[in-house]
């Protein structure tokens, strides 16, 4: 049982699981995000104790893919052709105003009915893929690349510049993530991009925090240390060996913080503080169209059918590739 | 530090904590510097003033001291609970908050009860169990946790307000307004805990004392009650901080879908007007309740647990 001691909320946890756990706590909540804090419960930093640690977790990871994942991979297809191309799958523009045909439910021409402009709901989701997604993962490659850059600085800047990091990580962890990009938003204004660099703002501390870790664990590993000892110069060993070496478990991260990014991304933009009307950002359209469910029904539920299904299929995809990766670098550390 | 003494700890949570605040309150100050425009313009809005009257006006308010005069200040006045003015509305940032503040504990406690109440039934009932159920309890956990919020509100206000005419749509105070907004803000956690609870739940099932239990012939119902649940709360307790995060962010969007008075209500309206007194008082009352209540966690954790005041954290 002393395996399962827990470790303490607010205890410095300084290995990549617990950091991965706290940053967590920065937006809502990734299904995967789940695992990752019960592993975080784990002080037992020898393993890569992010997610199933016990055997049956590392059963089930089939080498081929389940229905569950083909099913989500086939839905972020469809959101991926939406995005990069959403005059392939929409029936009209998404801005073309008909009010005859206003606030109409869904019927043969419009599949999902009609806004209360007239504007066809269809062609609006679809082409509030782009938008949508723009917003959540441009808030990740925001919080990736400030927390690498901060994460590596605090390990390559010496001791003083450390402790300083991680105290400044330290107190943005302590309060909400959705509070700090709010705060982000207040100051930069409301808008796609400041909406992208606030949630991405929020979550950089967690990133940099597992970059830190994961840094420090490659310095100590055996190749570094023969690199120093070889005589090649410091900065070129950290440039050309830890640095890439630390960085794929940021990835998987990454993917696993996509889908609450995402979330984040919409739910600013449906307090009106994301892509601005007549954007059709799907957490926008709805509200918009919250005002008018009683009238329309598809109003109120495509929109958010949109962000759960990719969601959900990013969660799910997410899910696998980690268990994949952990599966893998079980022998590789340590 | 084998045996860390209780006092000290506490002392030094609570100087963490009391960091917390400080380190928000700096965030808001800095967010209120940083903001482009002029705050005595945007207080004194479109009516128009002489040169010199705005200068005056400027320096009653003291915004013509230097950064760090400025900074003093401000965090002098936070010392004595005064937050300052809000721009939009002329009148205390204090007075603003604690007004509403009841509505906003009120949904969150309501809430944080049917999540709890939720997670630890759809826990109890497949954790270890049959597959069939296991796995829809894990779909239900993955489109819980993958819907936003919003949307949640806004379905269930378009069947039970909307069609079904259950309840209020919008600003209900009384009991009947409080149901739809605590459901919405239950279902959006209910997943994670859930799930966090069902996992830790299988790994003390999986634990020897688990199958001895087994042997003398417990049933599988009384071994998750009466064993493994135990087990399972610790995690629970470890995700207070993430929970008190989603009950607080989760106020801002739902109480904005149900047009509920509240906190999180104030905070967005102020963001979108760009009133920053607002937004920074929020921010740092709601920083020191957070931090206030980690410190209380943390304690009731190394009550529940007593291994964990051994370790010396």
């Amino acid at each position: 049982m002393t395996d399962r001691l827990p470790v303490p909320i607010g205890s410095r946890g300084e290995g990549p699981a617990m950091t991965a756990a706290k940053s967590e706590t920065a937006v809502q909540d990734a299904a995967t995000g789940a695992r990752e804090r019960t592993g975080a419960v784990s002080p037992d930093r020898r393993a890569p104790s992010r997610g199933g640690t016990r055997p049956a977790a590392r059963r089930a990871v089939p080498r081929l893919p389940g229905a569950g994942t083909v099913i989500a991979s086939l839905v972020l297809a469809v959101v991926a052709v939406a995005a990069v191309w959403p005059e392939l799958l929409a029936l009209r523009a998404p801005d073309q105003v008909d009010p005859v045909h206003a606030l109409q439910g869904p019927d043969g021409a419009h599949p999902f009915g009609t806004d209360q402009l007239g504007r066809d709901v269809f062609s609006r989701v679809v082409h509030g893929a782009r938008l949508t997604i723009t917003l959540g993962l441009g808030s990740v490659v925001v919080a990736v690349v400030a927390g690498t850059l901060l994460g590596l600085l605090a390990v390559a800047g010496g001791r003083v510049l450390d402790e300083v990091v991680m105290r400044v990580t330290d107190v943005l962890m302590a309060f909400p993530g959705l509070l700090l990009a709010l705060l982000v938003v207040a100051v930069l204004g409301p808008g796609t991009t400041n909406a992208m660099i606030a949630i991405g703002a929020a979550s950089a501390p967690g990133f940099a925090r597992l970059v830190r870790g994961q840094a420090l664990v490659v310095r100590e590993s055996g190749y570094v240390q023969a690199a120093v000892v070889l005589g090649l110069p410091r900065f070129s060993v950290f440039l050309r060996h830890v640095v890439p070496n630390s960085l794929p478990p940021v990835l998987v991260f990454a993917t696993v913080h996509t889908g609450s990014a995402i979330i984040a991304g919409s739910s600013l933009s449906f307090l009106g503080l994301g892509p601005q009307a007549p954007a059709p950002e799907w957490g926008a359209m709805l509200s918009e169209g919250r005002d008018y469910v009683d009238l329309s029904w598809g109003l109120g539920v495509f929109p958010g059918l949109a962000v759960t299904a990719t969601v959900v299929a990013i969660n799910v995809v997410g899910t696998r590739l980690r268990r994949r990766f952990e599966g893998r670098t079980t022998h590789g550390e340590h | 530090m084998t045996t860390a003494s209780p006092v000290r700890w506490l002392a030094r949570r609570l100087l963490l904590a009391v960091l917390v605040v400080f380190g928000s309150a700096t965030a808001a100050f800095l967010a209120m510097e940083l903001t482009p425009g002029d705050p005595v313009r945007t207080l004194l809005g479109t009516t128009p003033q002489t040169a010199e009257a705005t200068e005056r006006i400027r320096h009653d308010l003291g915004f013509d001291r230097p950064l760090l005069v400025r900074y003093g200040l401000f965090l002098g006045r936070l010392v004595t609970g005064d937050l300052g003015t809000s721009y939009q509305l002329q009148e205390p940032v204090r007075s603003l908050v604690t007004g509403q503040l009841w509505s906003t504990v009120t949904l969150a406690l309501a809430a944080f009860t049917l999540a709890l109440a939720g997670a630890l039934v759809l826990a109890v009932l497949t954790a270890g169990g049959r597959r069939l159920p296991r796995r829809i309890a894990g779909f239900f956990d993955l489109l819980t946790i993958s819907a936003p919020a919003f949307w949640i509100g806004v379905l269930l206000l378009t069947v039970f307000s909307f069609r079904l005419r259950l309840f209020p749509a919008a600003g209900g105070t009384g009991l009947s307004g409080l149901v739809l907004p605590a459901v919405t803000l239950a279902l959006s956690m209910v997943g994670t805990l859930s799930q966090v609870l069902r996992e830790a739940m299988e790994r003390s099932l999986e634990e020897p004392f688990a199958l001895s239990a087994k042997a003398r012939g417990t049933g599988l119902l009384g071994l998750r009650l009466r064993h493994a649940l135990r087990h399972g709360l610790i995690p629970l307790v470890t995700l207070s901080g993430w929970t008190l995060g989603a009950l607080l962010s989760g106020a801002v969007v739902i109480e904005t879908v149900f047009s509920r008075p509240g906190l999180g209500r104030v905070l967005a309206t102020a963001i979108t007007s760009r009133d920053l007194p607002v937004v920074t008082g929020v921010v740092v009352v709601s920083a020191a309740a957070f931090a206030l209540i980690t410190v209380a966690v943390d304690a009731l954790y190394r009550i529940i647990d007593p291994r964990l005041r051994e370790v010396g954290t």
